[in-house]
């Protein structure tokens, strides 16, 4: 049983210039404990389906489910179920990591006790331990980027989605998010779904890729296999098999249209 | 129910340490009436008003739910800068009460001009208002559940909308004509027939007669009563749509 399954999810954003399909029907399904890469150009729908897996924006087509639960029957199952990490983030300038960190964690129902020491686990695993008194509108773009990734983790979620988690990151600051990524799957089996501009990243860290693009999965595989079949060779980089499942850039040779 | 109660506490307590932080913010509301009580007040001392008691009596009523009015119906300015820093959708995403959003954020509201209320009411003792003290403590329940109402449906519009430019004029067209029309400043009964019974359309002119009993008095009142059940249907109708804004919140 798969711990997340959407079929046909779309989403088509009324605006007054007609219309917006952001995501035209989207078919994939995640296994427990796996890390799956979700990837896809600028504008392609990846923050539009995430929206709709945690709940915050309902479908205007399809199902899905998350742990079990149908985001349109159960949404409140759904959201205990998982922790989102906006890719714009999400804490107030004004008030401390540490209050974020503990209120976010009493929003999630632990006990008062609990949140506190919760608050200080997470900061240490995100080193933040020596920025819990400040306010959150002092911290660096990358302090800050790591206090939202820890407020996502909060309550231990059973699927993790983390939209362009490590945009703006440091390269030691992402490699720790990828051991700390790694480490939560190991030690507690969680899902995680995560986008990422960064294909070193997704080649890294994904078990399997899911490739969107105008809305629509392009490709679904492992990194391998879909070197192989689009890139050209199993040595091919992830980045030229993107630029040709998406066709921006280079044109893949099978499906060349036009002699040189 | 236990989660519902304890979500709003937790939200309450967010916000309320918010407010605390920030002084302007606790007295800023209660500038505007105060002007009203200093400058237009002593206006009235000895005009021959069509109603019992001193006129002190029947400003400062008005001048309680002009508190409430306008600052429960400017409440979602906050959370129109809360919306751009993405924190409605990190709390939207959690598991916590769609109704304990909102609650929460209403009682704040509604303990903030309470308090500003118990100080422009101290202004008015000084003044020279006399009134009873029932009277008094039902005016500041009136402010309560204005603010409750008026705050729910302020929250539900700014979810709905992406600026505050987009806001603003949203509210004031609401506010200006709501206060003229519900007497807050002269009972309506000094009107001609046409304009009296046009503000009996407008639900905040039995909240502010209401309240204008209730200083003279006259707690057993139809005024008292009616005022009651237009404050509390109109909060019922206001937190249903509040609720249903947080639960489903686009742009
Ligand atoms: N609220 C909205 N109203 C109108 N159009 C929208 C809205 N939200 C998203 N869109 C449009 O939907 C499309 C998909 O947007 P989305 O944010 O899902 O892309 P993305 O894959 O996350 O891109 P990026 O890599 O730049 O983050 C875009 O064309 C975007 O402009
Ligand atoms: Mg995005």
């Amino acid at each position: 049983m798969p711990v997340l399954s959407a079929s046909g999810l779309a989403r088509t954003f009324p605006t007054r210039r007609g219309p917006v399909e952001a995501v035209r029907g989207i078919d994939l399904t995640v296994e427990r404990g796996e890390i799956l890469g979700f990837l896809g150009p600028n504008g392609a729908g990846k923050t539009t389906t995430l929206r709709m897996l945690t709940t915050l924006l309902a479908p205007t087509g399809g199902t899905a489910t998350v742990a079990g639960c149908d985001l349109a029957r159960d949404p409140a199952g759904v959201r205990r179920a998982s922790g989102y990490v906006a890719q714009s983030g999400g804490v107030d300038p004004n008030v401390s990591v540490r209050e974020e960190l503990v209120t976010q964690a009493r929003l999630y129902r632990l006990g008062k006790a609990e949140a506190r020491d919760r608050a200080e686990e997470l900061a240490a695993d995100l080193g933040l331990t020596d920025l819990l008194e400040r306010k959150t509108a002092t911290l660096s773009g990358g302090q800050r980027r790591r206090l939202d990734v820890a407020m996502g983790l909060t309550h231990r979620p059973e699927v993790l989605f983390l939209d362009e988690p490590t945009t703006g990151l440091d390269p030691g600051s992402r490699a720790d998010l990828w051991d700390l990524v790694r480490r939560i799957r190991a030690e507690h089996g969680t899902t995680v779904f995560l986008t990422t501009h960064y294909l070193d990243e997704a080649d890294a860290l994904a078990d399997r890729l899911v490739i969107i693009d105008k809305g629509v999965v392009a490709a679904d595989g492992t990194p391998e296999a879909l070197k192989r079949a689009h890139g050209g060779s199993p040595d091919a980089s992830l980045q030229d098999t993107f630029l040709a499942i998406t066709g921006r850039g280079i044109t893949p040779r099978d499906t060349t249209p036009l002699a040189v | 129910m236990s989660s519902l109660l304890s979500d709003t506490a937790l939200v309450f307590g967010r916000y309320a340490r918010q407010t605390l932080r920030s002084k302007l913010q606790m007295l800023f509301g209660v500038l505007m009436p105060l002007l009203y009580l200093l400058f237009f007040g002593p206006l009235l001392t000895g005009l021959p008003l069509p109603s019992a008691g001193s006129s002190w009596q029947v400003l400062v009523p008005g001048l309680l739910l002009q508190l409430g009015l306008f600052g429960a119906a400017f409440c979602g300015f906050g959370i129109i800068v809360e919306k751009q820093f993405g924190v409605v959708e990190r709390m939207r995403v959690t598991a916590v009460s769609r109704s304990a959003l909102l609650l929460g954020r209403v009682l704040r509201d509604a303990a903030l001009f309470v308090f500003q209320a118990v100080l422009l009411v101290l202004a008015a003792l000084v003044m020279g208002l006399r009134a009873p003290l029932p009277g008094i403590l039902i005016g500041f329940a009136f402010v309560a559940v204005l603010t409750v109402a008026l705050a729910s449906l302020s929250y539900a519009l700014a979810l709905r909308v992406n600026s505050p430019q987009e806001f603003g004029p949203v509210i004031n067209s609401v506010t200006m004509p709501s206060m003229l029309l519900s007497g807050l400043m002269l009972p309506m009964t000094l009107a001609p027939a046409w304009l009296n019974v046009l503000s009996h359309a407008m639900p905040f002119r039995y909240l502010v007669d209401a309240v204008r009993a209730a200083f003279v008095g006259d707690y057993a009142s139809s005024a008292v009563l009616y005022g009651a059940v237009v404050a509390l249907a109109l909060a019922a109708v206001s937190l249903a749509l509040g609720t249903r804004a947080f639960r489903r919140a686009a742009a």
